[in-house]
């Protein structure tokens, strides 16, 4: 089949970008968009022009390297798929896909479709630890964990982290992919002793970061490739609002954001 | 990709009202006061389908008590402040999060109330003014005399003129849509987990309570301009 992909190009974050379409005749059916993006890289090549940039790891959709936001839809139309497991079929014939990275002032751009998403990174470093006793390893029925609470930490755990809800939002709120590691560990008896901690900590380095902030519009769970409930922010307010309530004197402190690069990293 | 640069300075954290969180929080609690008042200002108005003795009366009995009065009034008036502190500093931060927009982005899962809260918001706060201006100073008043103290003359002369009663109108249906989202979005602020069929449910109940609420409040002006009530 052939497609026609309106793809954004921007060399760096200081030059402008623009959009440059690109048709691509060979495309199987069974590509995935990434593979797609492939054949249309090696042809740029082979013409000696730049290829696309863009973010992989996996290419089965479980570590969040991936993602851009296609026709509109972060990661592409298909409810529940990653940018690597969508498959060129659900597209039709002459179809013109419009690619463009997630844009986010917490994500500056990196180049074409890459951007920058260590302020996740920052915001998992701030929940600190689980305290776990290291040795041999625990027995596996040592602490009872209800079955219904098994399952929604482990919803909750299913976030790869790639910004798909950040980019989706309106608002550019992270707070679908903070809530989900919220409650992840806050839901296990695992991650209890930490909880209140876990919370103001995370909640800090989220606001401290420039994203903005969730007016509960419920458009980040609709774009999840791992369908993360809309439940986490709300386990998330609840979790920052008993902390607040119960903190003491614990000294709370954020990272600055660092969104640069030392200047020997352009080469 | 060299992280040389990236030296990690750490500094005090954002405190409650700082984090988005927090300020959601407020918005949530300011926001329950202002929908307790909006459900017993219905109840107060609907005795007006009682007649003009039993709704002046309730008028009167309203302001038996000057100062409870004006405690009333300061925590509505408080509430309404941060509300809209609270809302404009996020609307700011919001716009600051996004500085280059999508060329094209779809909006799937959000509902129109959810996204036109902005626009919900400031306006009915424009009708509030106006309808303070209106029945409670009396400044407003086209085409009739304002009596202190005769409420139902006030509101059946008031809405006598067909564009009041139809910014009333207008004004409250935009009110139902900021509640539809409102009403399920501060539960949500405030942290009462769900599951994914509960969300639903508590969307639709949203939805009904809002629905019954503005249907109750603009019966009144329907009334009055169909001669239900003169
Ligand atoms: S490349 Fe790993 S999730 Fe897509």
């Amino acid at each position: 089949m052939k497609l026609t992909l309106k793809i954004w190009r921007q060399k760096n974050r200081d030059e402008k970008g623009k959009f440059v379409s690109y048709s691509v005749n060979n495309v199987n059916p069974e590509m995935s968009m990434l593979e797609c993006l492939d054949v249309l890289n090696e042809d740029l090549i082979q013409r000696g022009e730049e290829p696309v940039a863009f973010e992989h790891d996996c290419r089965e959709g479980i570590c969040g390297s991936c993602g851009f936001m296609i026709n509109g839809h972060a990661h592409g139309p298909q409810t529940a798929t990653t940018a690597c497991q969508l498959t060129m079929r659900h597209f039709k014939d002459g179809d013109q896909l419009t690619l463009e990275p997630w844009r986010a002032a917490a994500f500056p751009l990196v180049k074409d479709l890459v951007v920058d998403r260590r302020a996740f990174d920052r915001i998992i470093a701030a929940g600190g630890y689980i305290s776990v006793s290291t040795g041999n390893a625990p027995d596996g029925n040592a602490i009872p964990v209800p079955k219904g609470i098994a399952d929604r930490a482990m919803d909750a755990a299913t976030c790869i982290g790639c910004g798909a809800c950040v980019a989706a939002c309106p608002n550019a709120s992270a707070s679908l992919f903070t809530g989900a590691k919220i409650s992840h560990l806050g839901l296990l008896p695992q991650g209890k002793p930490e909880q209140d901690r876990r919370a103001l900590n995370m909640v800090a380095q989220m606001s401290e970061e420039p994203f903005g902030g969730c007016t509960n519009i419920g458009q980040c769970t609709e774009s999840c490739p791992k369908e993360i409930p809309l439940e986490v922010i709300a386990n998330m307010n609840r979790d920052y609002r008993v902390a607040t309530l119960r903190k003491r004197d614990d000294l709370i402190q954020v990272i600055t954001p660092v969104t640069t690069w030392s200047s020997d990293s352009k080469s | 990709m060299s992280t040389g640069a990236a030296t990690i300075s750490k500094h005090q954290a954002p405190g409650f009202w700082k984090s988005t969180n927090g300020k959601k929080i407020v918005m949530a609690v300011t926001g329950c006061i202002l929908f307790l008042f909006v459900v017993a200002h219905l109840l107060g108005n609907l005795l007006i389908y009682a007649g003009p003795a039993r709704y002046n009366a309730y008028a009167a009995f309203l302001h038996f008590d000057g100062s409870l009065l004006w405690i009333i009034r300061s925590v509505l008036i408080v509430s309404v402040l941060l509300h809209i502190e609270a809302a404009a500093q996020l609307w700011l931060r919001n716009k600051r999060a996004r500085p280059v927009g999508y060329a094209r982005k779809n909006s799937d899962g959000a509902s129109y109330a959810s996204r036109t809260m902005y626009w919900s918001g400031p306006i009915v706060l424009a009708f509030i003014i106006f309808h303070l201006l209106e029945f409670t100073g009396g400044f407003i008043h086209p085409g009739s005399q304002f009596i202190a103290g005769n409420v139902y003359h006030n509101v059946v002369a008031g809405f006598s003129v067909w564009w009041i009663a139809a910014w009333y109108i207008f004004a409250l249906c935009l009110l139902g849509m900021h509640l539809r989202h409102g009403l399920w979005s501060m539960l949500q602020s405030f942290g009462l987990p769900h599951s994914r069929t509960r969300e639903l449910a508590l969307k639709q109940l949203a939805l009904w309570i809002s629905i019954i609420i503005i249907g109750g409040y603009i019966s009144i002006p329907i009334s009055v301009l169909t001669g239900l009530i003169k």
